[in-house]
């Protein structure tokens, strides 16, 4: 096992740098500068200052030892400071966003779990029945449905029309003087779409991908020898079908990690919540370089350390994967 | 193609006899249709500002409703289907052509060429995808050129894998070891006698690519990183829906809906195509 966790993180070590050179380059097909978005829109910015701008951000220099430094500081962790006028350091920004973003996906990842699995055992178990059949037509709706709109839809009903819930922020704007208990359910309010509209996607998908395992595994020898053996059905598919159907799931949770970053910009932006997505939504927006190929690196990076995390623990979780 | 007539009839029978498949390409060609003759259906000038009908709700007069400078939401959203459609077909042919080409290679010429190609596919499907297109689009300008060129030069991933494997295994077939003792150039055998025989997961795939990459444009345009206006598109519109969504909800609601269909009759149809294609399914 050590071995093999040796080998992966050194194979990790050139996917890490053509990530943080496709970055790099991504970064530099910019014809502008984020010194032009700074002064062309201020006309009493004069030559010198520019230059001095330029100087300041390294943009002076030629592009490969742009990359070298670059590279160089991020090698100790350093992303370097943002474009924004208050000029902090890109890790801090991230840092302080990520609590919330993590909170929204970790909630709606157990609202797929907890949804999902009984889904798909479900049809797996009653194949072809009226259950299997709505559940078919569920997932394929729920592919094609754009997070956004749903998002946006529930934002009308719910928020608008029938005005059950707020539809931005999370919290409302009296939430300092609210109880203990009132501040927690303030909360529970305004995160409630935004948790089960980025569920949707994610429950389309999980509960597909446990029905197909489930039909495979209950087609296995060992489910015909625990039948035979006089176990219970319950016992037959809730302690030996279940159990292995689950197995891949871990590697679906590895892979969900870089969906933190993709998946937060768009309905964060929708829903006006201060966490990654939307900071590097901004980012984008206002061209501040350092601060997208930070979220562009860490994005990566993240999806390299889930494929991992998905493997490793998948070999632990399997006796037969352990012994090799 | 050097798939057998009898093969392919085969093919054709199970699709036709697949329903859902059947009303995915029935809703594909009408979209198709409405988008090549939208200065014929549409209603009204989609561009037509009536400042006499500022946000009116769906009526006989506007069987969609008119936005937020009067303008026809259905004429609007038939023009818009041009984009969506025009969008998600190139992005889908780009990331095709790219697959294919680096697959091919990799798969036929193996050692570092498909080492190298393959790392590289690995380093791609890194990235969280909407966040890099999202970034690349606004370094460069959101028009619908480039914003179907990098959709396109950020989703061939797949069938690069997908015609790999193919290739892999083919390969090693006796025709092809026929065809190079015949004196076949490796050109040749790769586009001529290898490929044909790989085309079909990828008709899949290059299928469920424009489904894809119609949702990718419209979270572009939504976001105001797609399609500019005033050009029509679904996603724009949807992003008017959103800026009005105290009042007018007929802007939120036609252009979404109209993305959901397209998108499911694409699904639909690539995966009856999958099924199609697969004997053993039979």
């Amino acid at each position: 096992m050590l071995k093999y966790l040796a080998k992966r993180l050194a194979m990790m070590v050139p996917l890490l740098i053509g990530i943080t050179f496709i970055s790099f380059v991504v970064m530099h097909l910019a014809p502008g500068s984020p010194v032009d978005l700074a002064t062309t829109l201020n006309p009493k910015v004069s030559e010198i200052a520019m230059e001095r701008l330029t100087k300041i951000y390294g943009l002076d220099k030629p592009v490969y030892e742009q990359y070298w430094n670059w590279l160089q500081r991020l090698a100790v962790l350093d992303f370097g400071r943002s474009f924004a006028p208050d000029g902090r350091p890109v890790l801090d920004k991230i840092a302080e966003r990520l609590p919330i973003t993590i909170t929204i996906n970790l909630l709606s990842l157990m609202l797929v779990l907890v949804v999902a699995v009984p889904i798909g055992v479900y049809s797996a178990t009653h194949q072809g029945s009226v259950f299997d059949q709505a559940t078919t037509v569920f997932v394929f709706v729920g592919f094609a449905t754009p997070t956004f709109w749903l998002a946006l839809l529930c934002m009308t009903l719910f928020g608008v029309h029938l005005g059950w819930l707020p539809i931005s922020g999370i919290k409302s704007l009296d939430h300092a003087q609210m109880s203990w208990l009132g501040q927690l359910g303030d909360y529970a309010r305004h995160l409630f779409l935004p948790v089960v509209v980025s569920a949707i996607g994610g429950l389309a998908g999980m509960s597909r991908y446990m029905r197909a395992n489930m039909l495979e595994a209950v087609r296995q020898d060992y489910i015909t020898t625990a039948r035979a053996k006089g176990l219970s059905e319950v016992a037959v598919i809730y302690r030996h079908a279940m159990r292995n159907a689950m197995m891949p799931v871990i590697t679906i949770l590895g892979l969900s990690l870089p969906a933190l970053i993709g998946g937060s910009v768009i309905f964060e932006s929708i829903f006006a919540i201060n966490g990654v997505g939307k900071l590097f939504y901004d980012a984008v927006m206002a061209r501040d370089y350092p601060l997208v190929m930070g979220g562009l690196v860490l994005g990566a990076v993240l999806t390299l350390v889930g494929n991992l995390l998905a493997d490793v623990s998948y070999g632990l979780a399997d006796p037969r994967v352990r012994a090799s | 193609m050097s798939v057998q007539p009898g093969m392919f009839g085969d093919f054709q029978d199970r699709l036709r006899t697949n329903r859902l498949a059947m009303a995915g390409a029935v809703v594909v060609l009408v979209l198709v249709a409405v988008a090549l003759l939208a200065p014929l259906v549409a209603p009204d000038d989609p561009n037509r500002i009536d400042v006499d009908a500022i946000l009116l709700p769906p009526g006989p007069d506007h069987l969609f409703g008119t936005d937020e400078l009067g303008r026809d939401v259905l004429s609007r959203m038939i023009y818009g289907a041009r984009v969506s459609l025009e969008v998600g077909i190139v992005s889908a042919g780009i990331a095709t052509l790219v697959g294919v080409l680096l697959g091919a290679l990799a798969g036929y010429y193996g050692g570092w060429v498909e080492a190298l190609i393959m790392r590289f596919v690995d380093i791609m499907l890194c990235f969280p995808t909407f966040f890099l297109i999202l970034a690349v689009i606004a370094m460069l300008e959101p028009n619908i050129l480039n914003i179907m060129a990098v959709i396109g030069l950020t989703s061939w991933m797949g069938v690069a894998r997908l015609v790999r494997a193919e290739f892999l295994s083919l390969k090693e077939r006796d025709y092809v070891t026929a065809a190079r003792s015949l004196g076949a150039g490796d050109l040749r055998i790769i586009f001529r006698h290898i490929l044909p025989n790989a085309m079909a997961p990828v008709l899949v795939a290059a299928t469920l690519g424009v489904a894809g990459a119609i949702l990718t444009e419209s979270g572009l345009s939504f976001l105001g990183l797609g399609v500019q206006p005033p050009l029509a598109s679904w996603g724009n519109i949807l992003s008017q829906g959103k800026a009005n969504i105290e009042i007018a909800w007929w802007l939120s609601l036609f252009p979404g809906l109209a993305i959901l269909v397209t998108v499911l009759a694409y699904n639909l149809l690539g995966e009856g195509i999958r099924d199609a294609l697969d004997p053993r399914l039979r």
